[in-house]
């Protein structure tokens, strides 16, 4: 099968995010589209999948132009898309959900007709996923894999996958990899959406560049790492340097720590972070690095063990302390847990900077949130809801939120899903205030981004704290086999 | 001794089952993710539908049809409201119970206080001959059989057949339904409108059994909100919510034999302790101290879309 993008535009209202996009996909290659967040690498795969028309283009499949309109209808003609987050049913059974969306399950769903076929897809890909358990219980790179299973038990012959290597493990990005490459080599086409240069870069045959909706250039086989940059970025972003360590005195102790909740809680752990010392938490998505995060900051109350500011006993005292106390947290999902999605910009500097009048001096609210839109160069005016920010400038709202002089932000994926610019205007953001002597802790799924900034790395892995050490002490493979629960 | 402890439970079983019909609609309805908040309206309409229907026909099978029928007229206006034209599913179902209410003592003013048909006691051959168990099970109207096999059949439908595996994805996530090709809306619709007829019928075996005859205020008064209560209390699980209402019914017999046991008591006293008695032990029950093994088998998370609007991005 050989599928052909022509002439795609798509207008949502004024906005113009595809133009004029034509490519070309064949049987048995996989695929790339790259670009930075915004450059209509999510829109133009929507239209591919059928769950939004384009405006005006055509979709040739084998030389024939196709028209559809829903994903239904895309899967009809062997089209089907696993998306960034998964569409599937957490409450629902790992069987259950592979069946659900097969046309012919019988009337008693007995599903035994299906345990060997999905057993058998497993093998294949050499996926192991327990068909009793429930979704809920699945990690993220677990849940693609139920996913791609299922696409192709309904017989799709283009795959597409957004961000696929978004928040999974070292191991799974593996075996996903193998899947993908498999199928390939079965004929059919697998395109792989991403704004991660290495995962494209080792995965792929061919590379679409998109920038500002627009087709910026393809490229095949050997690549090369600065020409996909340049094509990305009009200039290349220099990588962002670790600050220099000012060892100082100790910030957050916490001793034996444990606390329920995730998928394996807390289990006694014991840690102490140092002024103006960045520490990285790896592990795999739930073993408990989040819900550590949690714990320091006073959200979660630890059902054992201690927390200590400088001499002082913070435990149980409960967020608000943590917060006077100069302890701050930016969760990952910044729109339900960080920010209020219907407010506007400056309504939010209202709440946390002017939260001592009862009637709102709007005159010095606009004066100060004008003021952090230039110095944080948010796009977006002081009177946009907060919901239409993309997620980079809503991080970076968030960081105009901190106090002056925080002693300790604690960050969960801090540039989960922002784009490279973003993320290194972020990051020297953060280590300026490392100078004045605040320390900071954040979890993240990349652990090149914890190579690249942290001090320290710290892997969980189920709840427990099994490595901790320097990053200039420990070996790259010595990570991955902590992070993999190898001792 | 044995006697009155097999009539005490017959009677339970027999005065509960329209709540366990209300209540197993309302489950079909809220785990497809829409809240029918009509249900205290409905009931009433349906008993004041199915009582005049059968005075008028001499059919008390068709007064319950029939009631049946208003209650699912009332839940498509939820489901034409809340499913296709948006409108929160909680404020469109307070008003209608507000309405249905209103309107069942209004359109029925004329029927109040008059002796009207009721269910009949249809004891099963053979079976009604077994000792003990033929007094407890088999001699019972037809609602209280249908109320009875509706509880297994609602758990194997919800749990072991195609549409029932639907039912519970659309009310998880619409989204992910719509993507695999299911029409969401017309399945939602689906399953309130069904969930209404039960609630109608429900209302029925009300004016034509447990609470005979229409009159201001008929007895079914206040059991749409203990319904409603039981769905989300029995984990949206068939089984569990039909283990609530059987509590209720319980409750509420134990009210009748203490009434006679304390005559100094106001009578009104065991007539309303059941509500809050029953909130007590739903609070009770469902505290993790005392979710126990037997309680936590068959308890569920509730539907994630529950009460949201399906709709595209």
């Amino acid at each position: 099968m050989d599928v052909e993008l022509k002439h795609i535009h798509k207008y949502f209202g004024p906005v113009h995010a595809n133009k004029d996009i034509s490519i070309k996909l064949s049987s048995g290659t996989i695929h790339g589209i790259l670009g930075e967040n915004g450059a209509g690498k999510s829109t133009l795969m929507k239209i591919l999948a059928g769950y939004i028309p384009c405006s005006s283009g055509q979709i040739l499949i084998n030389g024939i132009p196709v028209k559809y309109s829903t994903p239904t209808e895309a899967l009809k003609y062997r089209i089907g898309m696993l998306y960034q987050d998964p569409l599937d049913f957490p409450a629902l059974k790992v069987l259950e959900n592979f069946v659900l969306g097969i046309p012919d399950i019988p009337f008693l769903n007995s599903q035994k007709s299906f345990k060997k076929m999905f057993h058998d897809l497993c093998r294949q890909f050499g996926f192991s996923i327990d068909p009793e358990s429930s979704v809920r219980r699945l990690t993220l790179g677990e849940r693609q894999q139920l996913e791609i299973i299922r696409l192709v038990a309904a017989g799709a012959s283009l795959i597409i996958l957004d961000e696929p290597t978004t928040g999974i493990s070292v191991a799974q990005k593996e075996t996903l990899f193998r899947a993908l490459r498999f199928l390939a080599d079965e004929g059919r086409i697998i395109v792989v959406v991403s704004h991660k240069l290495e995962d494209v870069m080792s995965l792929c045959d061919v590379v679409t560049v998109l920038g500002q909706g627009e087709v910026v250039g393809e490229v095949v086989q050997p690549f090369d790492p600065n020409e996909l940059l340049r094509l990305m970025f009009k200039e290349i972003p220099a990588p962002v340097p670790r600050c220099t360590l000012k060892c100082g005195h100790p910030l957050l102790w916490m001793d034996r720590v444990s606390a329920p909740g995730g998928r394996c809680g807390l289990k006694e752990c014991s840690f102490t972070v140092k002024e103006g010392e960045i520490v990285g938490l790896a592990g795999l998505e739930g073993s408990g690095q989040n819900l550590f995060l949690r714990v320091a900051s006073g959200l979660v109350e630890p059902t054992r063990g201690e927390i200590y500011l400088g001499k002082e006993k913070l435990t149980h005292k409960g967020r608000q302390v943590f917060k006077n106390k100069g302890i701050c947290f930016i969760p990952t999902d910044r729109l339900a847990e960080g920010l209020f999605p219907d407010l506007t910009v400056s309504e939010h500097f209202v709440l946390t900077k002017f939260d001592d009048s009862f009637f709102i001096p709007w005159d010095k609210v606009e004066q100060v949130s004008v003021n952090n839109i230039i110095k944080f160069s948010i796009k977006g005016d002081s009177n946009s809801k907060v919901s239409t920010l993309s997620g980079g400038n809503q991080q970076r709202l968030l960081l105009s939120l901190l106090p002056q002089n925080p002693k300790l932000i604690l960050l969960e994926n801090p540039i989960r899903g922002l784009d490279v610019e973003s993320s290194s205007w972020i990051w020297s953001y953060l280590q300026s205030f490392c100078l004045k002597g605040t320390a900071i802790v954040f979890s993240s799924s990349d652990l090149d981004e914890i190579f690249g900034v942290a001090h320290r790395i710290v892997v969980f892995f189920d709840g427990k704290i099994v490595l901790d050490s320097p990053l200039e002490e420990v070996s790259l493979e010595e990570v991955h086999q902590a992070i993999a629960g190898v001792t | 001794m044995e006697i009155s402890w097999v009539f005490f439970t017959a009677t339970i079983l027999a005065s509960s089952a329209p709540l366990v019909i209300a209540s197993l609609g309302e489950t079909f309805s809220e785990k497809a993710g829409v809240i029918n908040l009509s249900l205290d309206g409905t009931i009433l309409l349906g008993a004041m539908v199915g009582f005049v229907t059968a005075y008028k026909s001499g059919s008390v099978i068709l007064g319950t049809l029939v009631a049946g029928c208003s209650g699912a007229v009332v839940a498509s206006i939820i489901g034409i409201f809340s499913i296709f034209w948006r409108i929160p599913q909680v404020a469109i179902g307070f008003v209608l119970a507000l309405t249905c209410k209103d309107l069942a003592y209004f359109l029925g003013s004329n029927y109040t206080r008059i002796k009207g048909p009721q269910l009949e006691n249809l004891p099963i051959p053979f079976l009604s001959k077994i000792p003990v168990v033929g007094n407890m099970l088999f001699c019972h109207n037809l609602m209280t059989y249908i109320s009875l096999a509706l509880i297994p059949l609602s758990w194997f439908y919800c749990f072991r057949t195609r549409p029932g595996l639907i039912l519970r994805a659309v009310g998880e996530n619409p989204i992910a339904c719509y993507a695999r090709g299911y029409k969401v809306g017309k399945i939602q619709f689906f399953y309130v409108v069904l969930g209404g007829f039960l609630v109608g019928i429900a209302g029925a075996i009300y004016s034509l059994g447990v609470k005979p005859g229409w009159g201001r205020p008929q007895g079914a008064e206040g059991i749409g909100w203990i319904a409603l209560a039981l769905v989300i209390f029995g984990g949206w699980h068939p089984i569990r919510v039909a283990f609530g209402a059987y509590f209720f019914g319980f409750l509420q017999a134990l009210g009748v034999i203490l009434q006679n046991v304390w005559i100094n008591v106001p009578a009104q006293l065991f007539q309303v302790a059941p509500f809050p008695l029953m909130i007590l032990a739903l609070v009770l029950v469902n505290r993790p101290t005392f979710m126990n093994r037997f309680f936590s088998m068959f308890y569920s998370r509730p539907p994630e879309a529950l009460g949201k609007m399906f709709s595209l991005e």
